[in-house]
C-alpha cells in the first residue's frame, strides 16, 4: 500500500555520489543477495495478499454461498458507505485512539519528567513504569475487565467506595470507555519512553545557562524543554496512533464491539468471519487501509525527517 | 544522547527549601508508580488467593496464599498453549533475525542501490493494517488446509516482525565505525566475513535486544492467532480467555495463568529495556 508513498519520501534522500567503480559493483551485487530475501518475504506476505483483498473487493462472495460468486463492481463499496456500519465505527474508532492516544501522552510526559531527575530507585521506577507495555494484551484486557472494571468486585469501584463515590457497572454502561482504559494504561510507557529519550537529549549546559540567567524551572520548561520535545512528541503520537488504530484484542475480548466499542478493525473481523461476506468485508479491508494511509504517510514523513538529520548510515 | 538515564549529570544548587520540595516529588513520583504497576501487582497477588477469597468484597488483602491455582492452571493444560507459544515465538524470532540482520547490513553498510527506498518500503509494511490482507490470508490457508498450523503462522509472525527488525538493525550497523569495516577489507575479508564476523560482534547486544522485542510481540500476539488456530496451533493469548467462566468464581486462576503468561516476556522486556525506546521508536530515537 505505502510503497508508493515511500519511494515518493525517499526520492528527497541523496544517494551515493560516487562514481561506480569495479569494487563498487561487487559491493552492490553483494548488497542485493543479502537483501532480497527479507524484500522476498515482506512481498509475499503483505504486498501479495493486499492485492488479493483489492481484487476480492470487487467480488460478490458470500463464504456461505461460495457458489454464487460474480464481479460485483462498486457494489461493495457502495455498501460499505451505505449500511450504516461503517461510519458510527470510523467515529469509534477516532473516539477511542484519539482519547487514548491523548491521555496517555500526557500521563506520558507527567512521568517522563517525573522520571528526569535522581530520586532514590529510579532504575527501579522506570523498569516498573515500563512493565504495563510489556503486559500481553489479552491478559490485561481480562485482568482489567473482571479484577478491577468488575461492577462487583473490582478495585475501581473499591477505590471509588473509599472517596464516597458510588460504583459503576463500567462493563455494561461504559464498554467504550473501559477499551480506552486499557488502551492509556497500555501505551502511556510507550509515550514515557520516547518523550524521556527526547527530555535526557536536552543539552544539560543550556539548562543551566537559563538557570543562571535567573529563569524558574518553569519557565525554563515552557520555553525550552517542551519546543525541544515537540519533534518527539510527534514521533509519540504517530506511532501510538498508527499502532492503536489496528485495536482488536481488547475490543474483541472486553466488549464484544458492543456500545461504541465497535473500531473499523473489529467491524472487519465481524463481517468476514462471523458474517462471511467475503467481497464486503474487502471492501471494508481496503477502505481501513486507505484511512490509515493517511495516518502513516504523515508518520513516515516525521520518520524520514528524524532519519536524516541522523545521518541515517554508517559513512 | 543517551538512554541511559544514570549517564547525565546535572548539578543542582543545594538549598534545604527545594531538597523538601525534592522530597515531594519523590514520593509523589513513588505514588504514580505504584499506581501504573497496581494491575500487576494485583494480579500476582490475586493468583496466589483461594477462588472464594478472590471473589470478596471489599477485597481481602490478608488471606491465605498458596500455589494451588498454579497447579489447576496446568491441570487444564495450559503446558501445550506455553509449548506452542514458545516455539512460535522462538522460531519466528530465528528466522526474522537471519533476513534482517543481512537485509539491514545491505541498507546501511554495504549498499545496496536504492537503498533508502527499500527502507522504506520495509517500515511501510509495518504500518499496513492487518484488515489489508488478512481474508486471503485466511481463505489460502483453508484451501492448503493448513489453517491451526504453526509453522503457517509462522510465517506471518516473520512479516509482522521483519520491518521492525530491520529497523533497529540498521540503525545499529549505522554506528558501526566504517573504518573498522575498511580495515577488515584491507585485511583481505570477503563481504560475509566483514558482516558475519567483523560487524555483527560488534552489534551483538543489540541484535539481542531486537531479537527480544520481536520475541515479545510475537509472544503477545492475539489477533492472527485466535482466528487462525483452533486446537492443535493454539497459542497463550486465546487461551486465557477460557479460563472466564460464567457460572463460577474463576478470578484467581484467571490472575494464576495470566501471571505465567506475561512473566517471560515481562522479564524479557525489563532485560532489554535500555534499548527497547529505539526500537519502539523504528530506531528514530536512540
Amino acid at each position: 500500500m505505502t510503497a508508493v508513498a515511500a519511494s515518493d519520501l525517499a526520492e528527497t534522500g541523496t544517494g551515493p555520489t560516487i562514481n561506480e567503480s569495479r569494487m563498487e559493483r561487487s559491493e552492490r551485487s553483494f548488497a542485493r543477495k543479502i537483501v532480497i530475501p527479507a524484500f522476498a518475504v515482506a512481498i509475499i506476505v503483505t504486498q501479495i495478499p493486499f492485492l488479493a483483498t483489492i481484487y476480492y473487493s470487487f467480488q460478490n462472495w458470500d463464504l456461505a454461498r461460495p457458489e454464487a460468486r460474480s464481479f460485483a463492481w462498486f457494489h461493495n463499496y457502495a455498501a460499505v458507505v451505505t449500511n450504516g456500519a461503517f461510519l458510527p465505527a470510523l467515529l469509534n474508532t477516532v473516539v477511542i485512539v484519539g482519547s487514548s492516544v491523548i491521555v496517555s501522552l500526557v500521563l506520558g510526559l507527567l512521568l517522563a519528567v517525573l522520571l528526569d531527575r535522581k530520586f532514590p530507585g529510579r532504575a527501579v521506577a522506570r523498569t516498573l513504569l515500563i512493565t504495563p507495555f510489556l503486559v500481553m494484551p489479552a491478559a490485561s484486557a481480562l485482568i482489567w475487565k473482571w479484577s478491577l472494571l468488575d461492577a462487583n468486585v473490582g478495585m475501581i469501584n473499591w477505590a471509588f467506595g473509599l472517596v464516597g463515590i458510588p460504583p459503576v457497572a463500567w462493563n455494561t454502561d461504559f464498554p467504550g470507555m473501559t477499551v480506552v482504559f486499557v488502551l492509556t494504561w497500555q501505551y502511556t510507557p510507550f509515550m514515557m519512553l520516547i518523550l524521556l529519550a527526547g527530555l535526557q537529549s536536552q543539552s544539560g549546559e543550556m539548562l543551566e545557562a537559563a538557570q543562571v540567567d535567573g529563569a524558574g524551572p518553569i519557565r525554563i520548561f515552557r520555553t525550552m524543554t517542551l519546543p525541544h520535545l515537540r519533534t518527539y512528541a510527534e514521533l509519540a503520537i504517530l506511532l501510538g496512533t498508527v499502532l492503536m488504530v489496528q485495536v482488536f484484542d481488547p475490543v474483541n475480548i472486553m466488549t464484544g464491539g458492543a456500545g461504541h466499542s465497535k473500531t473499523l478493525s473489529y467491524l472487519l473481523y465481524e463481517r468476514a468471519f462471523i458474517g462471511q461476506q467475503v467481497g464486503e468485508a474487502a471492501a471494508y479491508g481496503v477502505v481501513t487501509v486507505i484511512v490509515t494511509i493517511a495516518v502513516a504517510t504523515v508518520a513516515l514523513r516525521t520518520l524520514f525527517r528524524v532519519f536524516t538529520e541522523e545521518g541515517g548510515g554508517g559513512r | 544522547m543517551s538512554a541511559e538515564v544514570s549517564s547525565r549529570v546535572r548539578t543542582r544548587p543545594r538549598l534545604t527549601g527545594r531538597r523538601v520540595g525534592g522530597l515531594g516529588i519523590t514520593v509523589l513520583t513513588w505514588v504514580v508508580v505504584f499506581l501504573f504497576f497496581f494491575p500487576v501487582l494485583w494480579m500476582i497477588f490475586t493468583s496466589f488467593k483461594t477462588e472464594q477469597a478472590a471473589a470478596q468484597f471489599p477485597p481481602s488483602f490478608i488471606t491465605h496464599l498458596s500455589f494451588d491455582r498454579y497447579a489447576t492452571v496446568f491441570q487444564r493444560g495450559m503446558g501445550l498453549y506455553l509449548a506452542n507459544s514458545a516455539a512460535l515465538s522462538i522460531l519466528s524470532t530465528v528466522a526474522v533475525m537471519a533476513l534482517a540482520i543481512p537485509a539491514a547490513y545491505g541498507l546501511s553498510v554495504r549498499r545496496v542501490g536504492r537503498w533508502q527506498d527499500l527502507l522504506f518500503f520495509f517500515i511501510s509494511t509495518k504500518f499496513m493494517p492487518v484488515a489489508a490482507s488478512i481474508i486471503p490470508v485466511f481463505l489460502l490457508l483453508r484451501v492448503i488446509g493448513a489453517l491451526d498450523n504453526l509453522w503457517a503462522l509462522g510465517v506471518l509472525y516473520v512479516g509482522m516482525n521483519l520491518p521492525l527488525a530491520i529497523w533497529m538493525m540498521r540503525s545499529f550497523f549505522a554506528e558501526v565505525p566504517y573504518a573498522v569495516v575498511e580495515a577488515a577489507q584491507i585485511d583481505g575479508a570477503s563481504y560475509s566475513r566483514e558482516l558475519w564476523r567483523v560487524s555483527l560482534p560488534i552489534v551483538a547486544p543489540g541484535a539481542a535486544a531486537a531479537a527480544l522485542i520481536c520475541f515479545i510481540f510475537a509472544w503477545n500476539e492475539y489477533f492472527l492467532v485466535n482466528l487462525l488456530t483452533a486446537v492443535v496451533a493454539r497459542t497463550t493469548p486465546p487461551f486465557l480467555g477460557s479460563f472466564v467462566d460464567g457460572r463460577g468464581q474463576f478470578l484467581a486462576v484467571l490472575s494464576a495463568a495470566s501471571t505465567i503468561a506475561v512473566l517471560p516476556v515481562i522479564i524479557a522486556g525489563w532485560v532489554a529495556q535500555k534499548r527497547l525506546v529505539r526500537g519502539l521508536a523504528m530506531g528514530a530515537v536512540k
